[in-house]
């Protein structure tokens, strides 16, 4: 199965980290994405930039409404995203532990969906 | 030959849970097991009263059942319901075995408690498919609307399906993290039934007989100290109900109950469960409250317990567990083993913390401990306190009675 890992953590954390910290958290995570990769498990995935350069864009009677910032305001904030092949949620969970900022933050794992086949 | 109708209600008590957790795992699918089990008891009315039953009546239904499931998913391929059952189910019908069986009705538990389920909807699952009970039975024994409980089950069902909850029982690495979760999930069963959080009454017998039966069910698939630890400990407590409540339903303190009335043989099993924990090391939490309950099971009179053996018990199970509740228990074990102004010293270091403060039980006891300490006005006032945050019918009603006694005495 295809399992979403979303990564949710306070930016502050980041923001407090020093550069030493936050280049050995990065390599952690390249590392992670290595092993993953190895294993047959990574799709893909993607580190996203801060949620201060995020815009929201919402279609309401056919006019484009674009705003400034994120879906929702939260205590944490979304950081990236893991694209996951796992045979059940255990393995998915399992995998998910292993991804660095799930100590300091939390990782939302969904199943993915896949769209309908074309009619 | 089969004469009398109560003949298939037996079967389906002793048979039902079994059959049902080998045809989820054969057909992938908790609805549709639970269908076609229906399906498979429905053939057993019409045929065993004319064939005979036969040899093995599990692996015929189970055999039935598998069957009938997948008629189902070729009918229903083309009509799309059960279409997420893409592969073509095995045509091969499987021989069951007890130890298919077996493991099957562990994968059926670890699934309705899978810590990726919400506690809720893992308390409602394992009451409707592990215990057999209807959802309104559920329903009215968890205090919940029919209507809503109905829609928690099927929303579990539907995220097991979808989110790929697999149908397993964990490896013996993983246990460890696992097992306590169903153990959890049992012991809430059973307080859910032997004191209710809210209502007028103390306590429903059959939650509490199914969170035992449960238990024995798994002590035997299972044979894990911590599994004997939890079925020790709900025999025990189960022994006293009937010294619980005086016939208006008030509730009676362990020290003031008439002991005659507890239950030998449960607290005959429950320690004979006790012995087989205690032999499997390391002693888990269960296990140890299970010997806090076993010194009272001992003890002829309330006078006679051995104090000193509870507060060491208390200590190693705060060791394990360290938790203000636990903190408020050994506080009182001391002022028992020494005087309530020990206790009250130890509690008086609990207040500050905030779970403390909300919590009915801890002014209760420091009500208690002040008032057997011959602090009448204090007291009262902890008393006060405790009411002020406790929901429950009988046990109101006994604090009100400890409240009115002090202000007769004084």
């Amino acid at each position: 199965m295809k399992y979403i890992a979303l990564v949710y953590y306070q930016e502050s954390i980041i923001n407090a980290m020093t550069e030493q910290e936050w280049h050995d958290l990065n390599q952690e995570c390249v590392a992670g994405v290595e092993r993953l990769t190895q294993q047959g498990n990574f799709i893909t995935g993607q580190p996203l930039q801060p949620v201060d350069t995020a815009t929201t864009v919402r279609v309401r009677d056919e006019e484009v409404l674009v705003s400034d910032g994120p879906f929702a305001e939260t205590k944490e904030q979304l950081a990236g995203f893991y694209l996951l092949d796992a045979h059940d949620l255990n393995e998915a969970v399992q995998l998910a532990s292993r991804i660095p900022p799930a100590r300091f933050g939390s990782i939302e794992v969904r199943p993915a969906r896949e769209l309908p086949p074309e009619d | 030959m089969i004469t009398d109708d109560r003949w298939i209600g037996q079967i389906y008590q002793q048979q039902s849970r079994r059959v049902l957790s080998t045809l989820i795992r054969l057909l992938g699918d908790f609805s549709l097991a639970e269908e076609s089990m229906q399906e498979a008891f429905a053939a057993a009315v019409r045929q065993w009263p004319v064939e005979g039953v036969p040899d093995n009546p599990t692996a015929w239904l189970i055999r039935t059942g598998q069957r009938r499931g997948i008629d189902q998913i070729r009918r229903a391929r083309t009509a799309h319901s059960y279409s997420h059952l893409v592969s073509e189910p095995s045509a091969v019908i499987t021989e069951p075995n007890e130890q298919t069986i077996h493991d099957d009705q562990l994968r059926l538990l670890f699934t309705c408690c899978h810590p990726a389920l919400s506690l809720d909807a893992r308390i409602a699952l394992t009451l409707r498919e592990m215990c057999g009970l209807t959802t309104e039975q559920v329903a009215s024994g968890l205090l919940q609307k029919p209507a809503t409980l109905a829609q928690r089950i099927v929303r579990a069902k539907r995220k097991i399906r979808d989110a790929g909850i697999p149908y397993e029982v964990p490896e013996a690495r993983e246990l460890p993290e696992r097992l306590p979760g169903v153990l959890r999930v049992i012991y809430l069963v059973f307080n859910e039934g032997y004191s209710r959080s809210d209502g007028d009454h103390l306590f429903d017998v059959h939650l509490s007989a199914d969170a035992i039966r449960l238990a024995e069910v798994l002590a035997r698939l299972l044979p894990e100290g911590e599994v004997f630890g939890l079925l020790a400990l709900m025999l025990l407590q189960n022994s006293r109900q009937k010294a619980r409540q005086d016939e208006d339903g008030n509730l009676i303190t362990l020290e003031n109950q008439d002991r005659s009335l507890w239950d030998r043989a449960s607290i005959d099993s429950g320690f004979r469960w006790l012995e087989a924990a205690l032999a499997r090391t390391p002693t888990g939490p269960y296990t140890l409250q299970a010997s806090i309950a076993a010194v009272h099971a001992d003890a002829e009179e309330a006078c006679k317990t051995d104090w000193a053996r509870i507060v060491r018990l208390y200590d190693a199970l705060y060791q394990q567990q360290p938790s203000p509740v636990i903190a408020l228990n050994r506080a009182v074990a001391i002022a028992m083993r020494d005087t309530p102004a020990d206790g009250l010293r130890l509690l008086e270091e609990l207040m500050s913390q905030k779970a403390m403060a909300g919590y009915h039980l801890f002014h209760a006891a420091r009500a208690d401990l002040q008032r057997r300490n011959g602090h009448i006005e204090e007291a009262r006032q902890s008393y006060d306190r405790a009411l002020a945050l406790v929901s429950q019918g009988p046990e109101r009603r006994f604090l009100e009675r400890r409240l009115a006694e002090l202000t007769e005495s004084s």
